[in-house]
């Protein structure tokens, strides 16, 4: 045993692991050929300026690829796990929501869009307060995100797109480091709506992003001031400012599960949505679980590659 | 042949709805403004909506159905003023029409009644609330008749009510949207680029054709070609957009507004930072109506409008 290990140290095939998530940043990724693929997926919706009716501009999607890309291989080193053969038709991804900031939807939207096959565009359902900012109001709707609103989403599934949702909200994003990887309560509107529409639902957790923003304070109070939903003490922000929102290179693993399916009445009670959105909260749960044990121990589980 | 009483037919819809409905039916006009050039077969009748003689109309008339597009717009008159005329004209109008036995009561509102919020649903249908008038006091008579003819509605099912709420429309209406779009530098809100919808005057006048038909009631939304973002409009018109930070444009639309120059009340920027669309499926399914025009050509016929030429001066 002892000698594995040191074998394990010593031998290069580790070294080259973790070497190689630093490769797949050179290797092409978004080739023109996927790009089409992905972005005329939804062609049939948009107008005569190529707009869908959300806002989205696959235009403006194409110009935002490189630094998707850079921050999907070279930052985060994302690697997904479950990612298999996906329906064309209407999807709904339920994760965990963790970072602050809502990088893990990105990172979510991007392992579909080039992993999933046939590769999908995901839209990701954003909290309420964000159409009132500038400029990320604006960049988010082109990208393809839509306001979190019932009516959205159920719009969307019509149309047999892909969505995903934070049944979390707030209270998933702007927890403390010392809550990492604890599933908050979830809403029952996404289950509502799953039943309602007949979507198919994808658990998903995604482990990483949680160390990337450690929250270590949640002024509440300054939150409310400016309107937002929470105003996070991160070892760097606000002393760094804006910078220091920045995410820690984090490696990022995302799990996704099998499709699950729901029947019975949307409008029933309570009880009942809840016993079906337990069954998704576990489901998460247990892939949060999973994830962070594959994972190894710290600092490996961040770094990525080396396992000891 | 039904015999239709048409308010506000001096307006630019109304003189474009006589044209269309004198054809099959016997077109009364009443608006206190003059109307030049009408077809010989419509009468006229030169009157305010709120004054008691326009009673006289219907007891003279075997009245039909009344088309009311008689409503202020003009967000300068002074507020007693512009909820008088509204209010209290559409009132009058709303009795009449159930006094008299009138079998149809279509009325004109606009889907800016929902107002421009930045948690609207992307959107909107007709059971959507109404908060245009939160903060936007000059919206509050246009709210205001809007939930009147809607309880109008809910009360009298003996009278086949229409209420439709189209979204900005453009042509050679001098109206804000078809203004706003032809000035040299369209001002926007920097770091904002709304989803529009726009509908030319010619869809929502044969919207109005269909409702006619007996038989068809309810609320029903406009919307027109799909919608697209401000600025792609702007960019297709081939002008430049002046996009400033909202602070500074607020400011800049207070002081305008106090000096008289604007005519547009300040809170009215949030049509320029969030959406306000709406779902018109129902109209489509109920009224069958079929934007003809797609969106580029709804903007080249707006570029062809003498108003559009003159670079946006308010008539």
């Amino acid at each position: 045993m002892n000698d594995n290990q040191f074998d394990d140290i010593s031998s290069s095939p580790h070294l080259d692991e973790y070497l190689s998530q630093f490769e797949d940043w050179f290797r092409d990724w978004g080739d023109k050929e996927w790009e089409n693929r992905v972005l005329s997926s939804g062609a049939a919706r948009l107008n005569e300026f190529g707009y869908d009716p959300f806002g989205m501009s696959p235009a403006f999607i194409r110009k935002v690829i490189p630094f998707v890309r850079f921050l999907y291989r070279a930052y985060f080193r994302v690697t997904t796990h479950g990612l298999h053969e996906l329906p064309t038709t209407r999807l709904m991804f339920v994760s965990n929501h963790s970072g602050q900031i809502p990088l893990d939807g990105a990172l979510i939207a991007a392992a579909v869009a080039v992993e999933g096959r046939p590769p999908r565009i995901l839209r990701s359902m954003v909290e309420r307060w964000v159409p009132s900012l500038p400029f990320v109001s604006l960049f988010m709707t082109r990208c393809g995100q839509v306001l979190g609103d019932p009516d959205n989403s159920r719009r969307l599934l019509e149309n047999d797109e892909a969505i995903l949702v934070f049944p979390e909200g707030v209270r998933g994003i702007s927890k403390l480091y010392k809550d990492r990887y604890k599933l908050q309560e979830f809403g029952t509107g996404f289950m509502r709506l799953a039943v309602e529409t007949r979507t198919p639902i994808v658990p998903v957790a995604v482990i990483g992003a949680e160390e990337a923003v450690p929250a270590l304070y949640n002024f509440r109070w300054l939150a409310r001031l400016l309107g937002a939903p929470s105003f996070p003490i991160t070892p760097t922000f606000p002393w760094l400012l804006g910078l220091g929102l920045l995410p820690y290179p984090v490696k990022v693993h995302i799990w996704f599960g099998e499709p699950m399916h729901f029947t019975g009445d949307p409008d029933d009670e309570d009880e009942v949505i809840d016993l079906n959105v337990e069954k998704v909260r576990s489901k998460v749960a247990q892939l949060i679980a999973r994830g962070l044990e594959e994972r190894g121990p710290f600092p490996f589980s961040i770094l990525g590659g080396i396992r000891p | 042949m039904s015999c239709i009483v048409l308010t506000g037919i001096a307006g630019t819809i109304g003189r474009l709805l006589a044209r269309q409905l004198h054809l099959d039916h016997e077109v009364i006009g009443l608006d206190r403004r003059d109307l030049p050039d009408r077809p010989k077969d419509v009468k006229v009748y030169k009157l305010d909506i709120r004054r008691k003689r326009c009673e006289n109309l219907f007891r003279r008339h075997k009245v039909d159905a009344v088309i009311h597009l008689n409503i202020m717009h003009d967000f300068r008159k002074p507020q007693a003023e512009l909820h008088g005329f509204n209010v209290l004209g559409t009132q009058r109008l709303l009795e009449y029409a159930a006094n008299h036995g009138v079998r149809k009561f279509i009325f004109l509102s606009t889907a800016n009644v929902y107002g421009a919020r930045p948690d609207n649903p992307q959107y909107l249908t007709e059971e959507a609330l109404l908060l245009a008038g939160e903060g936007f006091s000059e919206m509050r008579s246009l709210v205001s008749v809007d939930m009147l003819v809607t309880s109008f509605f809910w009360k009298n099912p003996e009278v086949e009510t229409v209420i439709l709420r189209p979204a900005h429309i453009l042509g050679t209406a001098a109206n804000g949207p078809s203004a706003y779009l032809s000035l040299a530098h369209v001002p926007t809100v920097l770091g904002f680029d709304p989803m529009i919808q726009v509908l030319h005057e010619s869809e929502l006048v044969r919207a109005m054709v269909a409702a006619v038909e007996p038989g068809r009631r309810g609320i029903y939304n406009l919307a027109g070609p799909p919608a697209a973002p401000l600025s792609a409009l702007v960019k297709y018109l081939g002008k430049r957009t002046l996009p400033m930070p909202y602070a500074m444009l607020r400011a800049l639309a207070q002081r305008a507004w106090q000096m008289g120059v604007a005519q547009v009340p300040p809170p009215e920027l949030d049509f320029l930072r969030f959406p306000c669309l709406v779902d018109d499926s129902r109209a489509r399914r109920e009224l069958g109506f079929q934007p003809k025009l797609t969106l580029p050509q709804t903007l080249d016929q707006l570029k062809r409008s003498p108003a559009y030429r003159q670079g946006g001066r308010r008539s």
